[in-house]
Order: C-alpha cells, then structure tokens, then sequence
C-alpha cells in the first residue's frame, strides 16, 4: 500500500489505521532491543504475557514437586526444608509473579485499545516496571541455591517465622517483593492516568467496557496495598537485621501485629487477582451470547462495592489469633457480606446467557468453566467466613481447596480465556482449535481431580504446608498427585499452542474475529497494527 | 477528524502532538497517584502505633499498662473476689528458671496484694531478661493496675545467680462483672544481645 494516499478518514478509524499501519511497520525496530526499549504499549503487553506464562510454568514445575512428594505418605523425595521452600516460592511466583503481570500484560494490550488511546500514558515507565520484574525474580529464584536455602515460611511470611526464625536469603526475598511491589505500583498508576486522561471523545466512564472498569478500580487497589507490604516487609528486613521489634514481644511488638498488616495488604490482593478476570468474563460471555451484557452499571457498582469492602474483611485471616467475639462477629459478617455483589456479578452473567444465541468457542467455554468452578471456590470461601467452622477448617487443605478454585480455576482460567478470546486479534490468525479443544479439556477434568478431593481431605483435618500426612489420606492424595501433573502436562498443549499462533500459523482472522464482538478494539484490522488509534475514534 | 486527513502524511507527528498535549494533564494526576502510594507506605507504619493504641483502649491483646499505677483512694469492692492465676514461661533458648512462689490468689477488687516470682540462672553466662506481661481473657488486662512490677525493668542475672522479684497490684473496682477468674502470664526472654551495655553499667554497680 502507498504512503501517500489521502483516503477520507472514518469516523471508526479502521481504515484510516490500515494506512498507517504501513507507514509505521517499517519503523519497528528488529532483534533484542526491540524488547528492551520498546514503549510500545502492543510490545509491553506481549512481554508481560510471556514472562507470566514463563513463571507459570515454574512455579507449576514446583507444585510438581510439591504433589510429588505428597503422592504418598511419609517423606520420599524431598527434605522437609526444601518442601517449605517449595510451597513458600510456589505461592510467591504464582502470586506476583504469574496471575499479577499477566493481568498487567492483558491491560497494557487491551485497556489502550478499548478506550481509543494510542498508547498507554506513561510509556518509559511501562518499559521499567515490566523490566524491572526479572530481576526481581531472578533475585527470589537464587535465594534457592544459597546456603541455607530460599524462603521457607510460606508466603504469607508470618513473623516470627520470617524473623527469628529464618535464614539469611530473607533479604533477598525482601528486596524481591520490594522491586514487585514497585513494579506493580508503576504498572497501576500508569492504567489509572490512561484511563482518567487518555479516554477518546465520547467515551464516558460508562460506556467504558468492563474490563477497562474492573482494570481501573483493581489499580486504585494496587496503588492502596502494594505500599503497605512493601511496608511490611521492610519492617521484616530491620526485625530481623537491625534490631527493631515491630513484631518482637521482648522488645514490646507484637508478633500479632504482623498478620494484621500482612492481610491489610493481603486481603484486597486477592481482589486485584480476580477483578479483572470479572472483566474478562463480562467481555466474552456476551459476545457468545450475542447479547448485551445484563445489568453493566450493576457491575461496575458490585465491582466497586467488592473492593470497598475488601479493606475490612482483612481479619477473617486471623479468627483463630484469639480476636474479641464482637471483632470475630463483625469479620464474619463483613466477608459474607461481600458474597451479595459477587452474587450479582455471577447473576449478571447468567442472566445474559439467559435466551442468548449460544455458541461454545474456546473462550466460551473456559469462561463457562470460570463461572461454575469460581462460584463453588465462591461458596467455600462462604464456609470460611463462618467464625466457628473456620476453627476448624483453619490451615487445613480445605483452604488450599478454597484458594485454587478460585485463583486456577478462577484467575487462572478467565487469563486462559482472555488469550483464546483476544490471541486472534493481537496476531491476525485464529489459533490451533483442535489444540485449544484440547488444553481446555484435559485442563477442565484434571483441574478437578486435581483440588476438588482438596476439600474432602481438608474437611478431614488434614493440615496445609506438610510433607508428610496421616496414612488416612493416602488414595486422596494420590488422586490429587495425578490430577497435578495432568493439570501440569495440559499446560504444555498451550505452550505449543502459543508458539504456533506467534510463528503466525492458521488461517487469517476477520477485523471483528468473533461474530457478535463489540467494541473498539475489534474495529481495528488484525493483526492489530503496531500503532492504534493515533487520531482518536469518536464514540457514538 | 477533519484535521487528521492533513497531518497524514506526518503520521507520526501526530501522537507527538497529542503526546504533547497531555503531560501537564498527566504530571498532576501521576502527582496525585504518587502521593497516594506515599501516604499508603505510612499508613502501612501508621497501623503499628495504631495498634497499640488500639489495643491500650480495648485491651484486646492483653498487655498490661507499661507503667506503674498509683495506688489512692481505691475503694475495695469486698462484694466479689477475685481469682488470678499466675503462669510463668520462658521463651525458647531463654535457660532461666522462672517460678511464680504464689500460684494463685484471691482478691477483691481495689485491694492491694503482693506475688513474688523465684528466677534463677542456671547458665554459665550473665543473662538480661524481660518479662512480658499477657492477661487472658484480654478485656481484664485494663483493670490490672501495677504499683510495682520487675517487668517495668530489664533483669540482669549473673551466671548462677538467683533472685526473687516481687509484683504489687490491684484490680480496678470497674473490672466487668462477668470477670470472675483471670490469668496473668510472664514470658521471660533473654535480650542480653540488645542489652549488653546496660547489662555492664548494671552489674559493676551491684
């Protein structure tokens, strides 16, 4: 195509972004440095996908050998030591280092393109605070080949256990959460400035798609609690190096005091986990419907409501560090109150299913899946809050059923469903479907072999974070071992699945992809160009 | 839209331009955001004086108050007794044998009454304790009053040495009548690491 022709701009821009795609493809810049300076927001989003889908991978390998050593009773495999390192690291870089830049990487492709902004606000900081997390978990994955060995006191980090009793890799595991901390926060304040400043005319806050409302009130929250454990954990650093006793009772802290910052923090982080993958599933849901999403301003409400709320549920943690009955009651009822918003999401989502034209593409189904698997961790997550069942599900696998359901099969799987649904977009070509049929199947049934029977050895008593288990648990836990590396291979029908789609195999994709897509970033050609929307759209 | 057709040909200048627009717009808002993650890191330091607070007015983790109380015009509530238990612990790697020579006593609440504990320091090493207070169930920890107490101060114990180290309380006549019993327990830890200078001052004057 020419460079120099003067077509009649259109109102949606997707011509007009044709001509200048041409014009600009011969000024991205090839090999390495492309990927090291770019401040393409396209090129950052891409880099924060594969770095995620990488740590995936790794902290999948030490689930492996996590359900390795607990495929049978008694230890076997590995020292009790490297097994606290295991689940301790596992948490860690699934946490910030899988599920957190992922979603980072979908906002940084898509939230520019669904409100009509040429690029992210902050393009040099975009490029730092994706480049920055390497390195921070370069920093956490050596601290395992130091002496002494990596962090071993779960990820939650509780003191004294972080501070009397850990090894000298803990400022290592400090500064790593530190530079995470600092990325994410530069990652957040960078989608809150594009969103407020770089909407296209007409774009109201509520015509703005979901996922761009879920992405903005999951940064405010980032940019509220990353701070205060990069406070934590500073405080950790000088317990445990300098001699001050926040969390030392000799010297008048309070070891309690930790975990009641911990999850200030901790609380709304598993908001920022699953907020955005409420905007992912409200983004296709209708789409395969081929109905408007039901009841939008009630989601932005619940979204905002879940959030607010998620500032004081924080000691639902903690029922069993001996609170007053009056705070336990009030913890208790807070958090359930938190299940009504959620209620109305997931009612929402049915409701626009409801009578819908139904098709079941790959991102149908992993949302479908999402919605399901995400309501039963939803309702575990209920019989947690209970304050006298919660003493005796306290720490047991009933927890770590809860929290898979909803990070794997919730975060996890809406992620899967992001990429399926947006991968033809970003590459211009649909994807392998028979392998995509594949991953979501082989994922779907050992994702349940895998922490489903969780819940049942949990309910038994059986405890979280130990290599070894009462005999009582042995053909549990065996199913669950073999549901792990199940879930462990499936992953790898996607890695080939994703190398396929960006060596740009298969068949060429329409602009709008999927029949019944809606919204800006589907007006634009596929391949998406390398630069989008240089002159606003006007948004009717 | 109009005006794009003209800046066609300079495609690239156009986002420079729109760029260019923006920062003021952008710098006030990145401003606003980075002093929200500054206020947040307070507050994260915030919580921990806080807490204290906190606690100091609810009582909930059972500290006792840090400093001596004054003991006048108490009046004795002789219409209910009181039942405190004592327990003593020492920390883990903490050698001292720690005692408490009165198990239990029964008071009325306002009335004075002495305890002694009974340390001793079986190691070959001067130690510097602590003792931390914890009242269970934490609500009463507001209405134990302490005239005296050793865990108002560091305790040196020379190698071998013993010691018995009194405590002089009362109960606060509006201790909540449903308070009929409550336990009172000292964990001892040894803080010798941070307190070697006040451990020399304290052990060439003795």
């Amino acid at each position: 195509m020419s460079t120099s022709t003067d077509t009649i701009s259109q109102p949606d821009g997707s011509a007009h972004d044709d001509h200048h795609d041409d014009h600009h493809e011969h000024h991205i810049p090839k090999g390495i440095t492309r990927w090291l300076f770019t401040t393409n927001h396209k090129d950052i989003g891409t880099l924060y996908l594969w770095f995620a889908f990488i740590m995936f991978l790794i902290g999948g390998a030490m689930a492996m050998v996590i359900r390795a050593e607990l495929f049978q009773p008694g230890l076997q495999i590995v020292e009790p030591n490297f097994f606290n390192q295991m689940t301790t690291v596992h948490g860690l870089i699934m946490v910030f280092g899988a599920v957190m830049p992922a979603f980072t990487g979908l906002a940084n492709w898509l939230v520019p393109m669904m409100i009509g902004a040429p690029d992210m606000a902050l393009p040099r900081m975009n490029n730092w605070s994706f480049w920055i997390l390497p390195f921070a978990f370069l920093i956490l994955l050596s601290s395992l080949f130091m002496e002494g060995g990596g962090p071993a006191f779960g990820w939650t980090f509780y003191a004294p256990l972080s501070t009397t009793y850990s090894g000298d890799s803990t400022a290592l595991f400090v500064f790593s959460v530190h530079i995470m901390g600092i990325s994410s926060i530069m990652g957040a304040i960078n989608v809150v400035v594009t969103i407020l400043n770089m909407r296209a005319p007409g774009m109201t806050y509520m015509k703005m798609p979901l996922f761009v409302w879920t992405w903005l009130i999951t940064a405010f929250l980032l940019i509220a609690v990353m701070p205060v454990l990069a406070g934590a954990v500073t405080m950790v650093l000088t317990d445990k190096f300098f001699g001050t006793s926040f969390f030392d009772a000799a010297g008048g802290g309070d070891p309690v005091l930790f975990q009641h910052i911990f999850w200030f923090f901790g609380h709304p982080e598993v908001y920022i986990m699953i907020l955005p993958a409420f905007g992912i599933i409200s983004a296709i849901v209708p789409t395969f419907s081929r109905k408007k999403l039901f009841g939008y301003a009630s989601m932005v409400y619940a979204t905002a409501s879940i959030a607010l709320l998620s500032f004081i549920v924080w000691a639902h943690h903690m029922f069993t560090t001996g609170m007053p009955v009056a705070a336990e009651m009030f913890f208790m009822f807070a958090t359930m109150l938190i299940s009504v918003p959620t209620g109305v999401k997931v009612f929402n989502w049915v409701a626009t299913m409801w009578r819908g034209s139904l098709s079941f593409e790959v991102p149908m189904m992993f949302a479908i899946a999402f919605i399901v698997l995400f309501t039963i961790g939803g309702l575990s997550g209920l019989m947690l809050a209970i304050t006298p069942a919660d003493f005796q599900y306290h720490d047991t696998y009933f927890v770590v059923a809860h929290f898979h359901y909803v990070l794997v099969t919730g975060a996890v799987f809406s992620i899967m469903a992001a990429v399926y649904y947006w991968l033809p977009k970003w590459t211009g070509r649909m994807f392998d479907i028979t392998l995509a049929k594949w991953h979501f199947w082989c994922s779907l049934v050992s994702v349940n072999v895998l922490f489903f029977p969780m819940h049942f050895v949990g309910l038994a008593g059986m405890p979280r974070r130990i290599p070894d288990y009462a005999l009582q648990f042995a053909d549990f836990n065996k199913w669950i071992s073999v549901g792990g590396f199940a879930f462990g291979l499936s992953q790898l029908i996607f890695l080939v699945l994703l190398i396929k789609a960006c060596r740009h195999q298969g068949e060429k994709v329409s602009d709008q992809v999927w029949d019944g897509a809606e919204g800006l970033e589907w007006e634009i050609p596929s391949p998406a160009p390398y630069h989008t929307f240089e002159t606003p759209p006007v948004i009717k | 839209m109009k005006e794009s057709n003209a800046s066609k040909p300079v495609a690239g200048s156009k986002s420079t331009a729109s760029a260019k627009q923006q920062p003021a717009n952008h710098s006030r808002t990145v401003g606003k955001l980075v002093l929200l993650t500054l206020a947040m890191f307070g507050f994260g330091f915030a919580l921990v004086p806080l807490y204290d607070v906190f606690c100091d007015i609810t009582g909930i983790n059972g500290k006792t108050d840090n400093e001596a109380a004054v003991y006048e015009s108490v009046e004795i509530d002789e219409t209910r007794t009181i039942m405190v238990e004592f327990i003593t612990r020492t920390n883990s790697g903490m050698p001292w044998e720690f005692k408490a020579q009165t198990r239990r006593v029964d008071v009325h609440p306002g009335e004075m009454a002495e305890v002694e504990f009974y340390v001793r320091n079986p190691s070959g090493r001067d130690i510097v304790a602590q003792a931390i207070p914890s009242v269970s169930p934490g609500t009463a920890a507001l209405y134990v009053n302490k005239t005296e107490c050793f865990c108002f101060q560091h305790q040196p114990l020379k190698a071998g040495a013993e010691a018995v180290m009194p405590m002089k309380f009362y109960i606060d006549p509006q201790l909540p009548k449903d308070i009929t019993f409550f336990t009172l327990q000292y964990t001892l830890y040894d803080i010798s690491e941070k307190a070697q200078p006040a451990v020399d001052v304290a052990m060439n004057n003795s």
